[in-house]
C-alpha cells in the first residue's frame, strides 16, 4: 500500500534529532511536526521570521501579527525569537538550519530540484525555496512518486524550471525512501506491502537497488 | 524648528513629493505587517508606472492589491504573488512585468541596498532561471551568482511604536521586511500604532533607528488576517 501524508509526515519525523533546528514548507512538510518523538526537542524556524514556531492558536489568542511562513495565524513557542527576513535569511543561507523538509514537482538523478512554476500554468513564485535548498546541507523533499496520471516524478533531468542545482540527497515518497548520489537515486526502503518492481516501474531515472530494500517500519 | 521630529499630521504630507515612474519598497509578509494607510494613500494620490518591491502583492482589494485596480504598477519585485487572482490577469495580459526573486535575496537585495553595498554574490537561484544573465563566480569550489541590490525613492513601513525622533519597534511577526525596507528609501515613511516621547522606548530594543526614518505618521489598522487557522481551546 502506498504510504498516506501522515505515513510520510512519520517516516520523515524518523529522521530528525534531539536539538535540531527544522524548516518544514507548506502542504505534507508542515505535518511532520505532529509526529516529534516525545523525548526529543526540535524548534520549528518560519522564514517570515520567527524560530520556534508553536501551535494553533485558540480563538481568543488570534493575532494578525503572528503568522508563519503559510500565512497562517500561529503562537510562538517557549524560548522562541522573533526577528527580520535579513537574519531569517541569514539563519537558512548561512547553513545553520539542521534540516529542511520541502515539497516538490520533480527532482532527478543529479539532485536537481523543480518545484516553484509550471510555465504557462503556474506562476506563484519560489518564495524561500530556492533560499532553502541553497543554503541547507541536510534537505529531505516529500512528494508522490508518480503523478496521477502515472508518470514518474523522479527523473533522468528535470523537465521542469529548476528550484536548486545538484542540492537534493533524500526523497520520500508515498512509496520509497531514496538517497541520491552519483547520478542515481537509491532506493533504501519501500513502503510497507510495495515491491521492489513497482517502485522500479514508477522511477524514471536510474535507479540502484541493493540486495535488500527492507519495508519502512513505524 | 522641527529638529529630529519626524512627525507629520496627514498622509498627504506623508507622501508628499511621490511621482510617476518611482520606485517603492515596501515592508509586509502577506497581510502582516503591511503599511495599509500609507498603499491606500498612493491609490488616493493615483501615481502610476510605480515600480514596487514587496515580497508579496496583497489580496485582491487590500494591501497591495489595491493598486492594480487603476493599474498604477508597472512593475512588482516579489517572491510570491500566489493569492491575487487580479495580479495574474495583468500578468497574463501583459499590462504588468514581475521580476520573480527569491525571499533571501529580496530581503538582502533591500539590506544591502540600505547600507550602501551595490551588489553580493548567492548560492542561492545558482543553476536556476533566476541566475540568467547574472555574472557566476566560484569561491571555495562552489558557484554563485551576482545579485545587484536594491534602493528607492520612498520606502513605505507598518510599525508598532515609535518615538517622535522616527526610532521604531515592531510587533511580533509584522517586523519581516520592514527593518530592511526601512533603510533603503531615499525618503522613508513609517506608519505606526501609538507614537510616544523620545527616551520612553528602551534604547537597546529599538529595531529601527530613527537615522533612517524622514516621516512618521499615526495610523489605525483593520489588520485583515489571510488564513485564521485556530485549535480547539
Amino acid at each position: 500500500m502506498a504510504l498516506s501524508r501522515e505515513q510520510i509526515a512519520m517516516r520523515i519525523a524518523q529522521e530528525l534529532q534531539d536539538g535540531f533546528y527544522v524548516n518544514l514548507g507548506i502542504g505534507i512538510p508542515t505535518l511532520v511536526a505532529n509526529y516529534v518523538p516525545d523525548n526529543m526537542e526540535v524548534m520549528l524556524q518560519s522564514e517570515n521570521g520567527l524560530l520556534g514556531m508553536g501551535p494553533f492558536p485558540t480563538e481568543d489568542q488570534v493575532d494578525a501579527d503572528m503568522i508563519n511562513a503559510g500565512k497562517q495565524t500561529v503562537t510562538a513557542a517557549k524560548g522562541a525569537s522573533i526577528f527580520s527576513s535579513a537574519e531569517s535569511f541569514a539563519m537558512i543561507r548561512g547553513g545553520h538550519v539542521d534540516l529542511t523538509v520541502l515539497g516538490a514537482f520533480e527532482v532527478d538523478q543529479e539532485g536537481n530540484i523543480a518545484s516553484w512554476m509550471i510555465p504557462g500554468k503556474l506562476i506563484k513564485g519560489m518564495g524561500g525555496a530556492m533560499d532553502l535548498v541553497a543554503g541547507a546541507d541536510n534537505i529531505i523533499v516529500c512528494m508522490t512518486h508518480a503523478s496521477k496520471h502515472g508518470e514518474s516524478k523522479l527523473l533522468e533531468k528535470c523537465s521542469l524550471p529548476l528550484t536548486g542545482a545538484g542540492c537534493i540527497k533524500k526523497v520520500v515518497t508515498d512509496l520509497a525512501y531514496m538517497e541520491i548520489d552519483n547520478g542515481a537515486f537509491i532506493l533504501r526502503e519501500r513502503a510497507p506491502g510495495v515491491s521492489v518492481e513497482e517502485i522500479q516501474q514508477k522511477t524514471a531515472g536510474k535507479l540502484i537497488i541493493p540486495d535488500h530494500v527492507p519495508e519502512m517500519t513505524f | 524648528m522641527a529638529g529630529f521630529n519626524k512627525v507629520v499630521n496627514s498622509y498627504e504630507e506623508a507622501l508628499a513629493g511621490m511621482t510617476d515612474g518611482m520606485t517603492i519598497i515596501a515592508g509586509g509578509f502577506g497581510l502582516c505587517g503591511i503599511p495599509e494607510n500609507l498603499i491606500n494613500q498612493i491609490k488616493t494620490l493615483g501615481v502610476k508606472d510605480l515600480t514596487i518591491v514587496s515580497n508579496n502583492c496583497g489580496v485582491d482589494g487590500f494591501g497591495l492589491g489595491v493598486l492594480l485596480e487603476d493599474k498604477q504598477v508597472k512593475k512588482m519585485v516579489s517572491s510570491y504573488v500566489g493569492e491575487n487572482a487580479m495580479f495574474e490577469a495583468q500578468l497574463l495580459g501583459g499590462e504588468l512585468e514581475v521580476e520573480l526573486t527569491p525571499q533571501g535575496t529580496l530581503a538582502e537585495k533591500m539590506r544591502a541596498g540600505g547600507a550602501g553595498i551595490p551588489a553580493f554574490y548567492t548560492a542561492t537561484g545558482y543553476g536556476t532561471p533566476v541566475a540568467e544573465g547574472k555574472e557566476v563566480r566560484e569561491f571555495d569550489g562552489r558557484k554563485y551568482i551576482l545579485e545587484e541590490s536594491i534602493t528607492g525613492d520612498f520606502a513605505i513601513i507598518k510599525g508598532w511604536k515609535a518615538d517622535r525622533y522616527g526610532n521604531v519597534i515592531y510587533r511580533h511577526t509584522a517586523q519581516n521586511f520592514n527593518p530592511m525596507a526601512a533603510t533603503a528609501g531615499k525618503i522613508t515613511v513609517v506608519e505606526v500604532e501609538e507614537i510616544v516621547e523620545p527616551g520612553e522606548l528602551e534604547p537597546s530594543q529599538i529595531h529601527t533607528p530613527g537615522i533612517y526614518v524622514d516621516r512618521l505618521i499615526l495610523g489605525t489598522f483593520e489588520k485583515r488576517i489571510e488564513q485564521k487557522t485556530v485549535r480547539e481551546g
